[in-house]
């Protein structure tokens, strides 16, 4: 019984760093299409978002067999219930890519201006975070995913001064507002996935050492 | 005492059946009027320290006890402890449902006889509330002469823990009690434990980990005559202390 509830969880473990592995690759090109003006790209991220749902579909409902079926305790109990919040939380990053798509689309829409903010240090850093959550994830490695929770910080900083920095060229180029918006959301895009990506750290905490981290007061 | 408190407590229990040491070291704390399972793989010790509690291992050959048990605060191994009054306060109740070849009243009454060895006046009534607190006077009070025997193995179990409710005890020690059960009656039994904990301490030896998980409060996990570990049963069954107890709950041994 209990090799058989291994394999099944072996199984799942695969499913789940399939559909992270999608939804990191999605991300990132999300993030290519702005930064090379490829509205083919963008368009591709955006249709392509239905094998994300599906798969996300497919994790929970493997979630709920198992613990249907074999009753999981102790730590395959937590594996399960991580992969269950880990499985939400890449679709919604999923979602953001697509929505990061959809900017890049309107981006492109308009002539080029000359900006003078850079997302590519928001977008790698938030890249970072997004594949080293996912690594954790992978090689079950709380250390990881300890140091990603650090991390967040960095990004709510980063996400900061960027959001004053097109503001500040809004006030210059107050013509170019439509554009300069798009900017703007990105921005909060890019946090939102960083957001999500936290959750999966602390759900990887949660899964190896059985703590709850995700609300720490103390900080 | 109230709920939670401290009832049974082994201080360096060991025990020896001849030469081999069944149970080591067990320093344990039992909470008042509450649900403790013991679990662990054949072999471990489970039943053997539940046998400890009313001294049931006594009539084996060849065992031997080192360190303490108390039952509230008594040693139960003092010599010249009560072995008559323990076994009243501590009752049992096996694997096999055991009624005696007698009528359902007669099963009830019987063990008042043996320890007042006196007919109660009031024997009818010890019946009924007997009987009710195990959820069996509704279905049996018109068969209250009829063989125990007769009855189902699920009404015969709630028999024999009825049956020692008449001695007033304060601990009932259940080896697995469910095991020749169907689901239906284990989960009717486990219900039963429930109500029962209001008023009695009850620790239960069980193979089935899903049992334990579901109906005690407190689990302890015996493994080669140890206590791995005793914690509140949610945290065992969710994030336990030790990796071995892990390893067993999550039956990658055992």
């Amino acid at each position: 019984m209990a090799v058989h509830l291994q394999n099944e969880i072996e199984k799942l473990k695969k499913q789940i760093v399939l559909l992270a592995g999608t939804v990191e690759k999605k991300v990132a090109d999300a993030v290519k299409s702005i930064d090379r003006h490829d509205s083919q790209l963008a368009q591709q991220i955006k249709d392509s978002d239905q094998f994300i749902d599906q798969a996300e579909v497919e994790v929970e409902e493997e979630c709920l067999k198992i613990l249907a079926l074999h009753q999981p305790v102790a730590m395959d109990l937590r594996f399960i219930v991580a992969v269950l919040k880990i499985n939400s939380d890449l679709e919604r990053i999923g979602d953001e890519a697509v929505n990061i798509a959809g900017r890049s689309l309107n981006i492109n829409a308009y002539p080029r201006i000359e900006i003078a903010f850079d997302l590519n240090t928001l977008t790698r850093n938030v890249m970072s975070m997004l594949q080293r959550s996912l690594d954790a994830l992978v090689n079950m490695d709380a250390t990881l995913a300890h140091a990603v929770l650090a991390s967040d910080d960095e990004i709510d900083d980063t996400v900061q001064v960027l959001f004053q920095q097109v503001k500040d060229e809004i006030r210059r180029q107050p013509e170019k507002i439509d554009y300069l918006i798009e900017y703007m959301r990105i921005n909060r895009h890019l946090e939102r996935i960083a957001d999500h990506a936290t959750n999966i750290a602390e759900d990887i905490v949660y899964m190896i050492e059985g703590k709850i981290v995700r609300h720490n007061y103390e900080k | 005492m109230s709920a939670g408190e401290t009832i049974i407590e082994t201080r360096k229990l060991d025990l020896f059946y001849g030469d081999f040491r069944a149970l080591i070291d067990v320093n344990l704390k039992i909470p008042q009027r509450q649900v403790t399972a013991l679990i662990g793989p054949s072999g471990c010790g489970k039943s053997t320290l539940l046998r400890v509690f009313n001294r049931m291992n006594d009539l084996i050959d060849g065992v031997r006890v080192g360190g303490q048990v108390l039952i509230g605060s008594e040693d139960i191994f003092a010599p010249g402890a009560d072995l008559l009054a323990l076994r009243e306060k501590v009752g049992m109740v096996f694997q096999r449902p055991n009624p005696f070849p007698l009528s359902v009243h007669e099963n009830i009454v019987f063990g008042l006889e043996i320890h007042r060895l006196a007919r109660r006046d009031d024997a009818d009534e010890i019946v009924e509330r007997s009987l009710r607190a195990v959820l069996l006077w509704d279905d049996l009070k018109d068969k209250l002469h009829q063989s125990a025997l007769k009855l189902s193995l699920e009404q015969q179990q709630r028999l024999c823990i009825a049956r020692l409710l008449p001695l007033k005890p304060q601990i009932l020690l259940l080896d697995e009690p469910c095991s020749t059960l169907d689901p239906i009656a284990t989960a009717h039994i486990e219900e039963l434990m429930q109500e029962l904990k209001r008023e009695y301490t009850i620790v239960i030896v069980t193979h089935n980990m899903q049992q334990a998980a579901r109906a005690s409060d407190y689990t302890g996990f015996l493994y080669l005559g140890k206590l791995v570990e005793f914690a509140a049963t949610p945290r065992i069954f969710t994030n336990p202390g030790q990796k071995l107890t892990e390893n067993y709950i999550s039956g990658r041994f055992g």
